[in-house]
């Protein structure tokens, strides 16, 4: 166990130094992902006031608390892309990390993990700004930002074993990209991306309590908005670790079986 | 002249490279409508609430997403993949084969590259743009027919200066390709009309990043909104962007020092 944990600790602290370095290549980035959901705001702020104020039980500061919640939980959310196992497989990046004792999964966590540290300290100054800007209403609990602080991490791990074991499709298909972009259609509309799920017909929402998207993304925005009960926040961090063991549980599976189909020259 | 030849030279080159890979077209088609398909369904959403939003109807918005997905397929076709492979040569020291060539530079740049499975989206743009005048159900005279044309003639012009500006800096800063996120995720504003968005916002789309006149223009013409001022006005912008362009081009070439020449 020791071992894993230093490993885990050595991942993470590479990451953070990494990625700081490239800390205004990281800014862009941040920043024009924050044009999405500035649009999305001002939009659904626009309806609602049409509307006399609210829609679908958000007012325009509602829609600004959970468009500005919504920046941090999709940059926690940014995991393995699968478009990074083709280059992997195709480069035989992949023969160097089956040599390591651990499986390659590890490193990816600790990886991206350690990213979200530098992530979540870059956006803080963008979220003042934001909030300049729209004024968002918005006043948690204690238990809400504890929930809060454990939800974005526990959608972090049901999107990215999702993700990995999506991305191990390459192994058998080599033409990937419409597969992956179905993929990312469906999480976009039915994960509170796009809007709160509220604001979607009643079946659409059923649909989306069957599927892991929305508590990877809406679940954890909703926690710290306040719009979720103590009990609700307990069933949703239930509902994360489930989405998690069922991702490990396949990523398990499909990787024994994934490997067999590999065949590449070591780099 | 010669310009034209070249750029035509190297359109044919790029389009018999991508049609060995014919697949890849139909791998396109399905990513445009699922592109499509989201974008219907966030208007859907927005109108399943309220008949119109700023000032603008159903089908005119659809005019606006027609052509917001139009010029997305102009700029990925054309303007985007050479402005990627200018940064690439300028950081590995390469762009030396293009400067030695007897042709203007900024020219040549600007046409050696071409993706036509690209041009989908642009086909795509264009039927939204009909369906959505078919709902309109007004006659679309010859002068917004004509003011549309060359509205979005200058938006992709204005577009292209942009990012000539801003591949440039990359004589100055090497890494620019995050440049690229960043205009992605600005140019998705066009989606909407740029006058439903608060002020900041609305300047930094018109004169920042000309997404505004790429889109909302070209939509305001199709939905007899233009007026011949805003029109003028776009035409001066478009030469005072472009002068600025060709300015920070020599000014950029003089900073390069080759890599292996």
């Amino acid at each position: 166990m020791k071992p894993m944990i230093d490993m885990y600790l050595g991942t993470v602290k590479i990451s953070i130094l990494q990625q700081f370095q490239y800390r205004v290549a990281n800014y862009f980035y941040m920043i024009g992902m924050v044009a999405e959901p500035v649009i999305y705001l001002v939009v659904w702020s626009t309806v609602a006031n049409a509307q006399g104020g609210s829609v679908g039980g958000y007012t325009a500061q509602g829609f600004a608390a959970y468009y500005i919640v919504w920046t941090l939980v999709r940059n926690m959310n940014i995991v393995l892309t699968p478009y990074a196992w083709e280059s992997r497989i195709r480069r035989g990046q992949l023969s160097a990390e089956l040599l390591r004792p651990t499986h390659p999964v590890h490193l990816d966590i600790g990886y991206f993990a350690g990213w979200k540290f530098v992530v979540i300290v870059m956006w803080l100054p963008i979220a003042a700004v934001l909030t300049l800007a729209f004024r968002p209403m918005i006043s948690p609990t204690p238990v809400e930002i504890a929930g809060f602080a454990v939800a974005i991490w526990g959608g972090f791990f049901v999107r990215f074993f999702l993700q990995w074991a999506l991305g191990l499709l390459s192994f058998w298909i080599t033409r990937v990209s419409a597969i992956f972009e179905l993929y990312f259609t469906i999480e976009l509309l039915f994960s509170g991306r796009l809007v709160p799920l509220s604001l979607m017909p009643e079946w659409a929402q059923q649909i989306a309590a069957l599927l892991p998207f929305k508590w990877a993304f809406q679940f954890p925005i909703e926690t710290l908005i306040g719009r979720l009960s103590t009990e609700e926040i307990l069933f949703g961090l239930g509902m994360q670790a489930l989405w998690t063991a069922i991702g490990i549980a396949i990523v398990s599976i499909v990787w024994r079986t994934a490997l067999r189909r590999y065949s590449a020259v070591g780099n | 002249m010669t310009l034209i030849r070249l750029a035509w030279s190297h359109f044919r080159i790029g389009a018999m490279n991508e049609l060995q890979y014919r697949v890849n077209f139909f791998v396109q088609v399905f990513q445009s409508l699922l592109a499509l398909a989201t974008g219907l369904v966030g208007l859907a959403l927005v109108f399943s609430y309220t008949p119109e939003l700023g000032g603008w109807s159903p089908p005119e918005l659809l005019a606006v997403m027609g052509v917001f997905i139009f010029m997305g397929g102009l700029i990925r076709t054309t303007i985007q993949p050479n402005m990627e492979r200018l940064m690439g040569d300028i950081q590995e020291g390469t762009l030396d084969y293009a400067l030695t060539k007897p042709a203007d530079s900024q020219a040549l740049v600007s046409v050696r590259e071409v993706r036509i499975w690209q041009t989908v989206d642009m086909a795509m743009g264009l039927i939204v743009i009909f369906i959505a005048l078919i709902q309109l159900n007004t006659q679309l005279g010859l002068a917004a027919a004509l003011a549309t044309v060359v509205a979005l003639l200058m938006g992709g012009l204005m577009i292209y200066s942009f990012w000539l500006i801003i591949t440039t800096g990359a004589f100055w800063i090497i890494r620019m390709e995050h440049v690229l996120e960043l205009f992605q995720g600005v140019y998705q504003a066009g989606r909407w009309p740029v006058t439903i968005y608060p002020d900041w916002l609305r300047t930094t789309l018109t004169f920042l990043v000309p997404v505004a006149f790429a889109v909302t223009i070209p939509a305001e013409a199709l939905t007899a909104r233009l007026t011949p001022e805003t029109l003028l006005f776009a035409a001066l912008f478009t030469l005072a962007l472009m002068l600025l362009a060709r300015w920070v081009w020599k000014t950029g070439l003089r900073h390069y020092s080759g890599a292996s020449a």
